[in-house]
């Protein structure tokens, strides 16, 4: 897709900007961006979709994951021009996808963690369960030792590591069902 | 064992049982919002300049770069900053220990690495964040101290004591003639990394000018009251003028108990703009601040060959900064855990040229109880007793140093409940003799034990016409569970769903209440809110007692109960009327009281109170790697009356998690040339990971306890207290190397 250069005139200063496509939870959005803003901070600074959070800006913690075309990465490593023309969800888009699919309010796994108390603190919980998503989108994962290797880009500082697990193979095997 | 939460209330319905937490839908859905996410309008950002030398001042600032770029709109420094309080007192925080703060941007002097030197304010994130880069500070760079090991012979008992923290007793016996006559003896040196909390939302504050001239703070703390205070001294600002909030706090571990630097500069940044700004400090300046101190600790043990002990002595020196003396209780647990007539604890403080350290989870207690209880397992080598049948030789019912029994100590049914869960019969004590195939096998166990403590806290309840009811405070919930157990407390108090409760917290104009700290929360708000909540129950029966017509006129408040929303006369629910008749007969829009709690003094003249715990372990270690994998920890916890088994048990494994990393993972190393933390990032700073953490059982034994009217002990901390030492046991069980210096890196197994 052809980037037009856009010349931001806000308060900011003479920034040169790029116009990028995202569909946002469903919701299409153009938006002029400077080439070094990553995705995690669009999302956070400019589009108030502060579900997504900055635990470490480098890819070390999983805080920021979000789906991509539904596939998991770290929102903080991705600069938010290479993702022009994407599908991107985040946590506020989960119990839409999951409304969209004709289930509940909230997203399975959403229900899943509050059920199994997969989070204290709840600030990398947006990661965690984007992540999930995306694990379960890839379909690797089977057994509770494969699914532990697998979610462990995501920290959880408060520990609810193994609650966590039980969440996701209570709805992978909901799913299987 | 039903305590019930208030003599009008009919049964405990949601105390005691296991609730999902009430902040649940918030955090899973992205709605629950922390201090670095609110804004306003016309919201400025800034980004902290970290000093590049550990010690020596400033000579020269060229923010001329930075002030060029467009959207920055100014660079404060000591240089230009406005005028703040002078005298150092007035930075001085709730919990500080003795000493003078740190104040940022105060002058030229260079204190500790990573110190703040600089504030670039901008339009937006990415251009404060550019503009910070192009700051230039230059430096007279001194030779900084750092090596705790290295300062031993400088250490010192420091003259004044911090508040709330119990000094060493004095010694009592002759420990050392006892120690020397002893058949048996062990004497070792342990110690511990510097660990860094790093919760995952790394700090923020968020200070919006109002448009009558006050200020709305959100602040990431662990109690809002504490950043009021701060904000009110320093800046010479009135309470009403500064509203503090905090909703939601994305892990603290102690790290949130006290105002951190970025709180100041956006407070300075806003006053000296004029524009509401927002400062999130980076998981790199994490590294600036607060933080376990490494400890150096000496145990030496002397026992009867029938594992009596008979000299107990235990001395501990940690690191401090050179402004404030940090202490915590690191010894006092070893006179009080075990029945010893010789016993000699002692403890001092190095300064060091850092930030001040602080609370960190069980502070004192994870130092303390590793070196004490890995002491012990080398005794119960020494002795060939069994472990659990060693700390029951030596079991005390008494505190030997109040002289006063516990309350309760249920820590023997620990034992026994634990070691069955775990399969403890079948373990081999020889090291190395249990396998699994390739991998070494080994089982370790040690004792936990916290204070259960209590703070004045006060809580405001509101019964309004539509039988809702709120209740709350101004302490936070800081993934403990606190929405969720005073939902819980309040709705069966007025015997109503949980659902019809809402709590609040984090919020100055809310009841005033301390920081979410040292276990203390649920027995202090917990008892406020049962108070105030008996006192709208009192108001409700009397209004409906004096209704025409009453069925309740001649029924006394010690005879009815509270039930689905409804007060009744006990054991005839016809007889009753709902609490929104009630308030609607009587012509009320609202039924409210605010109550204070406090500790009970008569409790405390003739007890003491603790958790206690038994934790086993099973590590798994190739031998070939050095590599450790705990495989099963069971936690055997006597804390109480537990109010939400589900969120007390995601307590107690969390902290398990935690004490993983501190016994494998946890070590921020620092470079002593240059004063500096070198593994300041997630990547090299090993916290662990979901694949580190297998299975984690929990046990909450039965515990009856009258501190309180809850019989709540506090579950926040006992769960990481002897973990590391059931694990450096299990590894040496595994191996027979005995290692005493955590972490328990694959280097040390592979060199020892």
């Amino acid at each position: 897709m052809e980037n037009a250069m856009l010349i931001d005139s806000g308060s900011s200063g003479a920034h040169a900007k790029i116009g990028i496509t995202l569909t946002i939870n469903g919701e299409k959005r153009e938006i002029e961006v400077a080439p070094w803003t990553t995705l995690l901070d669009l999302l956070r600074e400019r589009l108030d979709l502060t579900g997504t959070k900055k635990g470490c800006d480098h890819g070390q913690c999983g805080a920021c994951t979000v789906l991509v075309n539904g596939t998991r990465i770290n929102s903080c490593l991705a600069l938010a021009v290479m993702k022009d023309g994407a599908e991107i969800t985040t946590v506020e888009g989960l119990a839409g996808m999951a409304q969209r699919q004709g289930t509940n309010t909230l997203h399975p796994i959403q229900e899943a963690f509050v059920e199994h108390d997969a989070f204290q603190c709840g600030y990398c919980t947006p990661g965690q369960l984007c992540s999930s998503v995306g694990l379960m989108n890839e379909g690797h994962a089977k057994t509770r030792e494969e699914i532990r290797e697998a979610m462990s880009g995501n920290i959880c500082r408060c520990g609810a590591y193994t609650n966590i697990i039980d969440a996701i193979e209570d709805v992978m095997q909901g799913a299987a069902r | 064992m039903a305590t019930q939460i208030s003599p009008a209330s009919g049964r405990d319905k949601f105390v005691g049982s296991a609730q999902n937490r009430v902040d649940g839908p918030a955090k899973v859905t992205g709605l629950a919002k922390y201090a670095g996410e609110f804004t306003s309008e016309n919201l400025a950002h800034g980004y902290v300049v970290s000093s590049a030398i550990t010690k020596g001042r400033i000579t020269a600032i060229d923010s001329a770069a930075a002030e060029a770029v467009p959207g920055v709109l100014k660079v404060i420094t000591h240089e230009n900053r406005p005028s703040v309080a002078g005298e150092a007192e007035a930075y001085q925080d709730m919990v500080a220990p003795p000493g003078a703060p740190f104040r940022a941007l105060y002058d030229e002097t260079i204190a500790f690495s990573g110190q703040p030197v600089a504030l670039v304010v901008a339009e937006d994130f990415d251009t404060a964040r550019h503009a910070a880069s192009l700051v230039k500070v230059s430096y007279e760079a001194q030779t900084p101290h750092t090596d705790i090991a290295a300062l031993q012979d400088q250490s010192y008992d420091p003259p004044e004591k911090r508040g709330g923290i119990k000094t060493p007793p004095k010694p009592w016996g002759d420990a050392s003639a006892a120690f020397d006559g002893a058949p048996i003896k062990v004497s070792e040196q342990y110690r511990i990394a510097h660990e860094h909390h790093n919760p995952m939302e790394p700090h923020a504050s968020t200070v919006v000018v109002e448009d009558d001239g006050t200020y709305t703070v959100y602040d990431k703390i662990q109690g809002v009251a504490n950043t009021q205070m701060y904000l009110t001294n320093a800046f010479g600002l009135k309470p009403e003028q500064v509203r503090c909030l905090n909703p939601y706090l994305g892990g603290g571990f102690g790290c949130g108990l006290r105002p951190q630097y970025q709180l100041f500069l956006a407070m300075l940044a806003a006053q000296d703009l004029g524009r509401s700004v927002r400062v999130v400090l980076t998981r790199d300046q994490m590294w600036s601040f607060t933080y376990r101190p490494g400890a150096i600790q000496t145990v030496s043990l002397g026992a009867e060959k029938n594992g009596v002990l008979q000299s107990l002595k235990h001395d501990a020196l940690h690191g401090t900064s050179q402004f404030e003396d940090y202490q915590e209780n690191v010894v006092n647990w070893s006179g009080i855990l075990y029945r010893c007539d010789n016993v000699e604890l002692t403890y001092r403080l190095s300064k060091l040229d850092t930030a001040t350290p602080g609370d960190m989870r069980a502070p004192g207690a994870v130092t303390g109880m590793f070196a004490l209880e890995t002491a012990m397992d080398e005794l119960a080598y020494a002795t060939r007793i069994d472990p659990i049948q060693l700390r029951i030789t030596n079991y005390t019912d008494t505190d030997p140093v109040e002289e006063k029994p516990y309350g309760s100590k249920a820590l023997k049914d620990c034992f026994v409940q634990g070691a069955e869960r775990f399969g403890w019969a079948k373990r081999t004590p020889e090291p190395r003799s249990m396998r699994d195939g390739k991998e070494l096998v080994g089982w370790g166990m040690a004792c936990g034990i916290w204070e259960a403590l209590m703070m004045e806290s006060s809580a405001k309840v509101t019964l309004t016409a539509d039988g809702r009811l709120e209740v709350g405070n101004s302490t936070g919930d800081i993934g403990t569970g606190t929405y969720t157990i005073l939902t819980q407390i309040a709705a069966d108090a007025l015997g109503l769903p949980m659902d019809h409760v809402t709590t609040k917290l984090g919020d100055t104009d809310l009841a005033k209440a301390p920081v979410a700290g040292g276990s203390w929360t649920a027995a202090s708000s917990g008892t406020a809110v049962m108070k105030a909540c008996r006192n709208v129950a009192e108001q409700a029966f009397k209004l409906a007692r004096g209704l025409e017509g009453s069925p309740l006129a001649n029924v006394d408040f010690d005879r009815i109960v509270f039930s689905k929303g409804r007060i009744e006369a006990a054991g005839d629910p016809s007889r009753g009327v709902a609490l929104t008749d009630v308030l609607k007969a009587s012509g009320q829009d609202r039924i409210e009281a605010t109550e204070t709690a406090n500790p009970d003094k008569d409790f405390a003249k003739k007890y003491e109170a603790y958790t206690h715990s038994a934790v086993f372990a099973e590590v798994k270690i190739d031998e070939d790697l050095g590599i450790v994998r705990v495989t099963r920890i069971v936690s055997a916890i006597a804390a109480g009356k537990i109010l939400n088994t589900k969120t007390a048990r995601s307590q107690i494994m969390g902290a398990v998690v935690m004490g993983i990393g501190s016994a494998l993972h946890e070590e921020s190393m620092l470079d002593h040339r240059l004063g500096r933390f070198m593994n300041r990032n997630l990547g090299e700073y090993h916290v662990p990971s979901n694949a580190d953490i297998h299975d984690i059982d929990v046990i909450f034994v039965e515990e009856e306890d009258k501190a309180n009217p809850l019989g709540v002990k506090g579950v926040g901390e006992i769960g990481i207290v002897g973990t590391a030492a059931a694990i450096s046991n299990a590894v040496f069980h595994a191996t027979g190397k005995r290692i005493r210096d955590l972490p328990i890196t694959v280097d040390k197994i592979l060199a020892a």
